[in-house]
């Protein structure tokens, strides 16, 4: 089964781990993710905030070359890039004006009906229904599964059944073996774009996230956004200095805890790159019983 | 009655908005969840709800006490305010609205100089590559902004987890990159 896949800037530079451990489930579940030809920038926080226009225009294009490619489900691993694309694509099929300009820019056809997918819709669509024969280990920790803003919402383009408290990435938890705990930081903002120019408001809104995770017992945080992992992860010591407090516990990728469970190997998901050490995590891990 | 040249005259902010952002900005009743759920009300100069209510009253010195205040640029757009309206105003899109104007008009906070510098480092980027060089990005920002020893702790570290490269992938049609800036700059503050 081929299924399209937009990798965005992110899993090509800062969060590759992100990459190869979705690329090591699907393979394991044998699906192929076809990367879309020459795609470019979704344009991020940055191009919504100063150009209107190019923020629905950069995401076109990707998506009509998709379409040109006989793409017809699309994963977008990245949050953000799944925002900024689905965002493009409910503008473009909502307005008239604006799609036929942006169409004249590209130079391209746009039809909009490619079907833009999260990490959990293509978890749950395709690596559900076999999961039983792969999952071979038991997480055997306590997590709390974290989905931010852009997986949340805005309502017209998330894909979450309750956008206040959504129990999506717990069910994949379950599944690997691990118990979700329940928790009040799970939609909440870890600050995104400032991750640079005022990091420390990130480091603020972040170190919230992961006292209140810690608080509620939780040994990992499970997340499925890039920028997301970056800022609770990279930014620790930051996060230190602002709420004074030293917090050791690792973040993994939700690609990454459902290989575990599957027994791929910690260096295969990448599980090497991060930050903070993900040892501890790894540790917990026991042999699912027959 | 209304004089023939009402049509003529310029539209104020409020109707710009309304027309541009298609946001119905005049729903607003002023119920305050927004600010109660923004997770950066600590430090906006201008609550999310005040936002809208000036932009609703449109009194003397609004316009510009708006188009110079930080909150603007500190608004993550992560939705929650939009989520928790009981009338659906999109927040976020007036945001984005606002800060376009700020800029077209001059009047960007300086406080806010190093997320502007931020913004257009970034999109230089894509210009130039079509896809984010994070290296090349950090790089023009810290020289727009000479905060060159900010997170240089991390860079040893980004390189060796291989997490950096120092030379940009770039999208092979890159005219087409470079015709969407283009186009969308010679067409800003039309239509939205």
């Amino acid at each position: 089964m081929i299924i399209g896949y937009y990798p965005g800037c992110s899993l090509e530079g800062t969060s590759k781990e992100y990459s190869d451990s979705l690329f090591a489930v699907a393979e394991k579940c044998g699906i192929n993710l076809e990367t879309i030809n020459d795609w470019n920038c979704c344009g991020a926080s940055a191009a919504h905030n100063l150009n209107h226009d190019l923020a629905i225009a950069l995401p076109a294009r990707t998506i009509a070359l998709a379409e040109k490619q006989g793409l017809t489900e699309i994963v977008i691993p990245c949050a953000a890039c799944y925002s900024r694309l689905s965002q493009s694509q409910l503008e473009m099929n909502n307005h008239y004006v604006i799609k036929s300009k942006i169409e004249t820019y590209l130079e391209m056809k746009f039809t909009g009906t490619i079907k833009l997918l999260t990490v959990i819709e293509f978890l749950e669509k395709y690596i559900f229904p076999q999961v039983d024969k792969h999952v071979v280990n038991k997480l055997n920790q306590k997590t709390a599964c974290y989905y931010g803003c852009l997986l949340a919402r805005p309502k017209e383009i998330s894909s979450l059944k309750r956008s206040e408290d959504p129990m999506e990435m717990e069910e994949v938890l379950k599944i690997a073996g691990a118990t979700p705990v329940k928790w009040a930081y799970k939609t909440e903002c870890c600050g995104a774009g400032l991750s640079v120019s005022r990091t420390d408001i990130v480091a603020k809104l972040s170190g919230k996230i992961l006292e209140d995770a810690v608080d509620n017992g939780a040994e990992s945080i499970i997340v499925a956004c890039p920028m997301c992992h970056m800022n609770l992860d990279m930014r620790r010591p930051n996060i230190k200095e602002q709420i004074k407090k030293d917090i050791n516990i690792p973040v993994l990728f939700i690609t990454q805890a459902l290989g575990l469970s599957m027994g791929i190997s910690a260096d295969k998901l990448g599980l090497n790159k991060h930050f903070v050490p993900t040892d501890k995590a790894v540790k917990c891990i026991i042999k699912k019983e027959a | 009655m209304h004089s023939s040249n009402d049509h003529d005259k310029p539209k104020g902010l409020k109707a710009r908005i309304i027309k541009d952002t298609g946001v119905n900005i005049t729903e607003c009743y002023q119920c305050g969840k927004c600010t109660a759920g923004c997770p950066l009300n600590e430090e906006m100069d201008i609550m999310p709800n005040q936002v809208l209510r000036m932009l609703q009253l449109e009194l003397p010195g609004y316009e510009d006490k708006l188009l110079k205040s930080m909150s603007i640029w500190l608004c993550l757009a992560c939705d929650m305010c939009y989520q928790r309206c009981p009338q659906e105003v999109l927040l976020s899109k007036v945001m984005d609205y606002l800060r376009q104007e700020s800029i077209r008009q001059g009047k960007v906070n300086p406080k806010a100089s190093d997320i502007l510098k931020f913004h257009q480092s970034f999109l230089e980027s894509i210009e130039k590559n079509g896809k984010l060089h994070e290296m090349g990005l950090t790089l023009s920002y810290k020289l727009k902004t000479m905060n060159l020893m900010q997170d240089i702790s991390v860079a040893p570290a980004m390189l060796s987890k291989g997490k950096l490269s120092l030379f940009p992938h770039k999208v092979k049609n890159l005219k087409e990159i470079e015709k969407l800036f283009k186009k969308t700059s010679e067409n800003k503050g039309g239509e939205q």
